[in-house]
């Protein structure tokens, strides 16, 4: 990996562009995850850590990853709102990961409430990680109303179906100038891979993880494709482009001066 | 099917002889009973389509014509259509069990990993106004009745709380008379001090009892139909109001529109076509789902137990295969939903099961009411009858329990699965 190839999110820098969930796996094995992943920021649901001292989500990760509390559960605005306030109670940082689903069975981001829920806690100096549909307008809201990072879903939650809104999120990289992570529906390591090859900041995975065979290893794995997607978008991609292939001799060359 | 509804019928010798007469004549002439389709006083009528669209299939469909061609199909399709669900629940079916286990399992996995939800049922009062008469807690039944005091239930509550568990399910008999919705509220109140999570499994109200109960601190409504069959849930609930098929079927919808986040939905397998009763249990909240979609909703799929006084009942043919077929169904058709399994089953049942298609379970297991400090004293996973408890200690319960291990057994059992228990998932908000 380069040096100086920041991931920067509100200010602060991270070395890692693999962010790790933790809710649908052991809790001991978390902190095998992390190490293997090389993750600096793993998220959390809200709910989950809101228990009382048995076995406690919070108790299970690093003290040295970034705490990225999410609000799901939330049905609305105003639901963000509490739980990401609540999460700074419980000692959760001042990052959170918004998340709004008024559908149970998809459990897809209702945009129009992840805005105003945007608006309200980067206003209470949160930094806000909004997850949500690719759409460039929602996108251009969600960056005037202060978040810190866009996170567009790959494919429906769980599904492992890989990159299905490639090409509304090439256009989210393409015009918006915050990061974009790539949340939800990554499979495996290559559909990661080629996010990041795409030019998305980071890439976030857990049932990918969690329904692996040998979890730490496959963390190590995303972490390998990650920074190969990494490095080739850094790198410029070569000859062999995304979007058309170059000529190896001018195609206008025949024009005077 | 000859479901020889005499074996429930059992005479108590404290009835007095005209008591006797009426619950003979109930049980024997259908003209003496009410009829089940009429709302009683004070029931909320809805408009609602959704017992329509669920009844319109379930009255339509002709298991026999499903192939295992039909079965292979519906594996192989990205999503479940109902006509898959059909095939999947067909007899055609019962050759691919182990196919729809592990697609069940994939489909698990996906939506919940590696997670296991625990909770505890909390049995406040048995008092029961109705005569449903499979239930052990039906009105004729010589059992000891008890109602808990609000001091008794914080007692039992604290208790329970204690062992680590943060979700309750507090249950009532069904009786309006001695549980009021003011004090179910007021159990409720006290619960949401000692848990993260409180739903109520108790008989049936109106959208605005509901809001008042979601205000108490509940999130959750579970009401099991029992049997989607009219002419079965005709012959099967005698007496009360349980007896109001429409009322019931509507519950849920009326809990979701006074406010709660979730509920909870069943048929009690062995009552009638076990099929039947899946396809309505599992269409009730496809249906339901598609018209309030932030809803959370669960599937539980109880099988009949032996009562007190009835050590008859049985749930017919429904043996393990036939419900994890039911199980396996559910979840492929139905990937997003929460399927409950009860110690109704067995232990070695239930650690099967959960690394399949269910995602919640019961732990610490009392039936009965205001027992469970002498069960958890015991705390060895080893009390499975009543009678192995003091009799004195409460009121009796409402069904045999299979899978007595307490929340310590149970966690380490379901950790040694490889599986991670979950005590709390849910945020009142």
């Amino acid at each position: 990996m380069m040096e100086n190839d920041k991931l920067v999110l509100g200010g602060h820098e991270f070395n890692s562009r693999f962010i790790l969930g933790s809710g649908k796996y052991s809790l001991k094995l978390i902190e095998a995850a992390v190490q293997y992943a090389g993750a600096e920021i793993i998220t959390c649901a809200v709910r989950r850590a809101n228990t009382k001292e048995h076995e406690n989500i919070l108790d299970y990760i690093p003290k040295s990853a970034t705490l990225l509390p999410n609000t799901s559960g939330a049905r609305n605005a105003d639901e963000a709102v509490r739980i990401a306030r609540l999460a700074r109670e419980l000692g959760c940082g001042d990052f959170v990961k918004i998340e709004i689903m008024r559908d149970s069975k998809y459990l897809l981001p209702d945009n129009y409430e992840t805005i105003k829920a945007t608006e309200i806690l980067a206003k209470e100096g949160f930094v806000v990680l909004p997850y949500m549909h690719a759409d460039l307008n929602v996108a251009r809201d969600l960056v005037n109303a202060g978040a810190a990072a866009v996170m567009p879903l790959a494919a429906p939650i769980g599904s492992n179906r890989g990159l299905s809104a490639k090409d509304f999120i090439q256009i989210l990289i393409d015009e918006i100038e915050l990061p974009i992570i790539v949340d939800a529906g990554i499979g495996k390591p290559s559909q990661a891979c080629e996010a990041m090859e795409m030019g998305a900041a980071a890439v976030m995975a857990n049932t990918a993880l969690a329904t692996a065979g040998d979890l730490p290893r496959m963390a190590a794995a995303f972490k390998s494709a990650i920074e190969a997607g990494r490095n080739a978008y850094l790198s410029g991609m070569g000859r062999v482009l995304v979007r058309g292939a170059a000529a190896s001799d001018p195609l206008t060359g025949f024009l005077r001066d | 099917m000859n479901y020889n509804d005499e074996r429930y019928f059992i005479d108590s010798d404290t009835l007095s002889p005209e008591a006797l007469e009426r619950k003979h004549r109930i049980e024997t002439d259908p003209s003496a009973r009410s009829n089940h389709m009429e709302y009683m006083k004070g029931m909320e009528i809805i408009k609602s389509d959704i017992h329509d669209k669920v009844m319109g299939h379930v009255d339509s469909v002709d298991f026999s014509k499903y192939t295992a061609r039909d079965v292979l199909a519906a594996l192989d399709h990205h999503t479940c259509t109902v006509e898959d669900f059909k095939a999947l629940l067909s007899p055609a079916a019962a050759p691919f069990l182990e196919k729809m286990a592990q697609k069940a399992k994939l489909e698990t996995s996906k939506h919940f990993g590696n997670t296991v939800y625990f909770f505890t049922p909390l049995y406040i009062a048995n008092y029961c106004e109705n005569y449903c008469v499979y239930c052990g807690f039906n009105c004729y039944n010589k059992i000891k009745r008890m109602q808990l005091s609000m001091e008794q239930i914080e007692h039992e509550m604290k208790v329970i709380a204690d062992s680590g568990m943060e979700e309750v399910l507090i249950l009532t008999g069904e009786s309006r008379a001695k549980s009021s919705v003011e004090y179910i509220g007021e159990a409720c109140k006290i619960a949401h001090k000692y848990f993260r999570m409180v739903g109520v499994e108790v008989y049936p109200m109106n959208t605005d009892e509901y809001k008042y109960l979601h205000e108490c601190g509940v999130d959750y409504v579970t009401v099991f139909q029992e049997t989607y069959d009219k002419v079965r849930y005709e012959q099967l609930h005698l007496l009360g109001h349980k007896r109001i098929y429409p009322y019931r079927f509507d519950s849920q919808e009326r809990a979701l529109m006074g406010g709660m986040r979730g509920c909870g939905f069943s048929a009690l397998l062995g009552l009638s076509d076990f099929r039947k009763d899946a396809l309505a249990s599992a269409l009730h909240v496809f249906y339901l789902q598609k018209k309030y979609p932030h809803a959370e909703m669960s599937l539980s799929c109880p099988r009949l137990r032996p009562i007190v006084n009835n050590d008859k009942i049985n749930p017919l043919d429904v043996h393990e295969k036939e419900l994890c077929l039911v199980l396996c169904a559910y979840r492929i058709f139905m990937p997003f939903v929460g399927i409950t399994v009860s110690s109704r089953e067995s232990k070695e049942f239930r650690n099967g099961i959960v690394k399949i298609a269910a995602t919640k379970v019961s732990a610490g297991v009392s039936t009965g009411v205001g027992d469970h400090e002498e069960k958890y004293k015991k705390d060895d996973g080893q009390v499975s009858k009543n009678s192995e408890v003091d009799e004195s200690a409460g009121g009796d319960e409402q069904f045999e329990i299979n899978d007595a291990r307490s929340f310590n057994t149970m966690y380490k059992d379901i950790s040694d699965e490889g599986l991670q228990p979950v005590l709390n998932d849910y945020l009142y908000v």
